[in-house]
């Protein structure tokens, strides 16, 4: 069976969901491979075996880390000329899609990016993706049909299914070329972890817009009551009032969790782009009006400041 | 400081956007287009750029006739001079190919005199990928920093571009030297409205059309018989049915409880 090379996300070893859900992806296609670049291997393989690797390229050259993806896609360009893989899945981050598309052109291979879903195409050969386009109103089915498919896949596109796989790793002897350090990190300031669950990996969602005047602790409490990660409109990034890697739309993160829920928020096509294909959804907003009632499930016309807390009340006091 | 921006006439997102059922490519034709308004972060940001210093803004597109549009409005921005790449082969070409005939026209703009920076704005607002910037680098042999939310240029012989990415585990500085290409997001500057001077000095501004022939492309290595990725079909998503919308009257929140219990949420 043909090999599948999955593109390990992590940070220091700890591997993020979205790579289970790669693996869990790539057995479908193959035998999945992962591709480690990094420190923190002996951390990862745990998980890596778990969700089915049967094997691990992996580089450890600080050279690598400290200039961005041109390596990781020289790599990776190495990589499907000595394993002639059946695809490449990478995840579908800004880093992720830079790296396909310069691994596309470097391997004339074809890239499908955001890609929601990836299954072997009926024929046998290749793949077949699922995307959602035009802010979420329509969904694509496309093929590749040159090269190595390279696939950009988004978080939350598959259910990580555990399935032991070897983990048997390989180092591979890689040089970066001289052109691909053109680029390269000065400064990482991480960034402070606030407990709560990644926006694009929680399976529940609360946002909050305009509507709460800068006031996102109502919004907050009522996430934490269902464990949810917190996320917010462009309007309330704009103000200052939450950072950017919290905005939902077209312009930040777009999530597609079971459960949103847009408080003080009124449905913009670029905000709806974000969040349109959440399983279930739910607004409170103060004007019967706003146009993000025509996507909702469940919404209530009412002020944030008072219907989130007693909702908040009533689920804490539901949960004791 | 010579910059080339590249910049993407869109169907208009606020119009109802759809396929062309024959070939399953964008529906251009029947929805009004404008600017990709994502790329006016771009416009803007290499006008800042040489208004700080010196140099010449050469804005760049690839698409219908409709799409000088596009042009002209960054023209009436400020940009100095306008490219324009229209050729019928090119209808229906994917990222790759649009890589491609953007990078031999950039090849095309530099040989008269060095271009040292390309500017794109983060993804288009209609085929939303990201990946033509890193692509377009890929084949100019440039490095790329890609979604910067600030911007420094040190344009002496040698020099650099820095940029701050917000990343979702942490903020990066990430420096490229000259020549270099740099997408940036809508965190970076708020865009000008073209004043009405700005307007009449559009229409005095040279804008050059070329075809694939002037880039020496082969017209086989575009459009859609040359995309490597096809897409086979494509449905509307049924609209969502609209659900309970009940009025707060002192127990909304309770409500809301109620209806995410029954759904098991909590
Ligand atoms: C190129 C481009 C990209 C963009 N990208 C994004 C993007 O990625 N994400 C995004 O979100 N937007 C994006 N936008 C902006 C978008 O068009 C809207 O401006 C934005 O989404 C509005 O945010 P909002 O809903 O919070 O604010 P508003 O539209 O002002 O809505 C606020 C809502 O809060 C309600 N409200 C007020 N007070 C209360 C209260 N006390 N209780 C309950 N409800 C209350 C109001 O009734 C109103 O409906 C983009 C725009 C452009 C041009």
């Amino acid at each position: 069976m043909a090999e599948v090379l999955v593109l390990v996300d992590h940070v220091e070893g700890k591997v993020r969901k979205t790579t289970s859900e790669l693996l869990t992806i790539a057995r479908r296609l193959g035998e999945p491979s992962a591709v480690f670049v990094g420190t923190g291997f002996d951390a990862a393989k745990e998980t890596l075996a778990r969700f089915g690797a049967e094997k691990v390229y992996r580089v450890e050259s600080p050279e690598v880390l400290g200039h961005l993806v041109v390596p990781q896609a020289e790599l990776l360009a190495q990589l499907v000329s000595s394993t002639s893989p059946a695809a490449v899945l990478v995840p579908s981050s800004p880093e992720g899609k830079e790296i396909g598309a310069r691994l596309a052109v470097k391997t004339e291979s074809g890239l499908i990016t955001d890609a929601v879903d990836v299954q072997a195409a009926g024929d046998g050969s290749g793949v077949t993706t699922t995307q959602s386009v035009f802010a979420g109103s329509y969904t694509v089915s496309a093929t590749v049909t040159k090269g190595t498919p390279i696939v950009a896949v988004k978080p939350n596109s598959a259910t990580p299914e555990e399935s032991a796989g070897a983990a048997a790793d390989e180092v591979v002897d890689f040089t970066p070329s001289d052109a691909a350090k053109g680029a390269r990190i000065t400064e990482s300031k991480p960034k402070q972890a606030t407990g709560r669950p990644e926006l694009t990996e929680a399976a529940i969602v609360v946002s909050g817009g305009r509507g709460t005047g800068g006031d996102f602790s109502k919004v907050e409490d009522f996430a934490d009551s269902l464990g949810a990660a917190v996320g917010a409109s462009r309007a309330a990034v704009d103000a200052g009032w939450y950072p950017h890697t919290s905005q939902v739309g077209q312009t930040g993160k777009q999530v597609s969790p079971q459960l949103y829920v847009a408080c003080g928020i009124s449905g913009a096509i670029q905000h709806r782009a974000g969040m349109q294909t959440s399983k279930t959804i739910v607004a409170v907003n103060k004007d019967n009006e706003a146009p993000i009632f025509e996507l909702v499930d469940f919404g209530v016309v009412g002020d944030l400041f008072t219907v989130l807390p007693q909702a908040t009340e009533a689920i804490t006091a539901a949960k004791d | 400081m010579n910059i080339v921006v590249c910049v993407k006439y869109v169907p208009d997102a606020q119009a109802e956007r759809t396929f062309n059922a024959s070939d399953n490519t964008t529906d251009r034709e029947n929805v009004d287009g404008l600017l990709s308004e994502l790329d006016e972060y771009a416009v803007e940001e290499a006008l800042k750029i040489v208004e700080a210093g010196e140099g010449e803004v050469t804005v760049l597109t690839v698409g219908p006739d409709a799409a000088a549009d596009a042009v002209k409005k960054a023209l009436q921005m400020g940009a100095h001079k306008g490219v324009h790449v229209g050729d019928d082969a090119i209808h229906g070409s994917d990222a790759i190919a649009t890589s491609l005939v953007l990078a031999e026209a950039i090849k095309k703009i530099g040989a008269d005199s060095a271009v040292d920076l390309v500017v794109t704005g983060m993804a288009s607002t209609d085929g939303t990928m990201g990946v033509v910037p890193a692509m377009v680098a890929e084949r100019l042999g440039l490095p790329a920093v890609t979604f910067a939310s600030e911007l420094a240029v040190d344009g002496s012989t040698g020099g650099s571009v820095t940029i701050r990415r917000d990343g979702d585990a942490s903020t990066q500085t990430i420096t490229a030297t000259l020549p270099a290409l740099v997408s940036v997001t809508d965190q970076i500057n708020e865009p000008r409205y073209p004043s009405f001077k700005g307007i009449m000095a559009a229409k005095k501004k040279p804008v050059e059309r070329w075809t694939l022939a002037d880039l020496g492309i082969d017209a086989a290595q575009v459009g859609l018989d040359a995309a490597w990725t096809k897409v086979d079909s494509f449905t509307a998503r049924p609209p969502r049915a609209q659900g309970e919308i009940v009025a707060d009257e002192g127990d909304g929140g309770r409500r809301l409880a109620a209806f995410l219990t029954e759904r098991k949420f909590v």
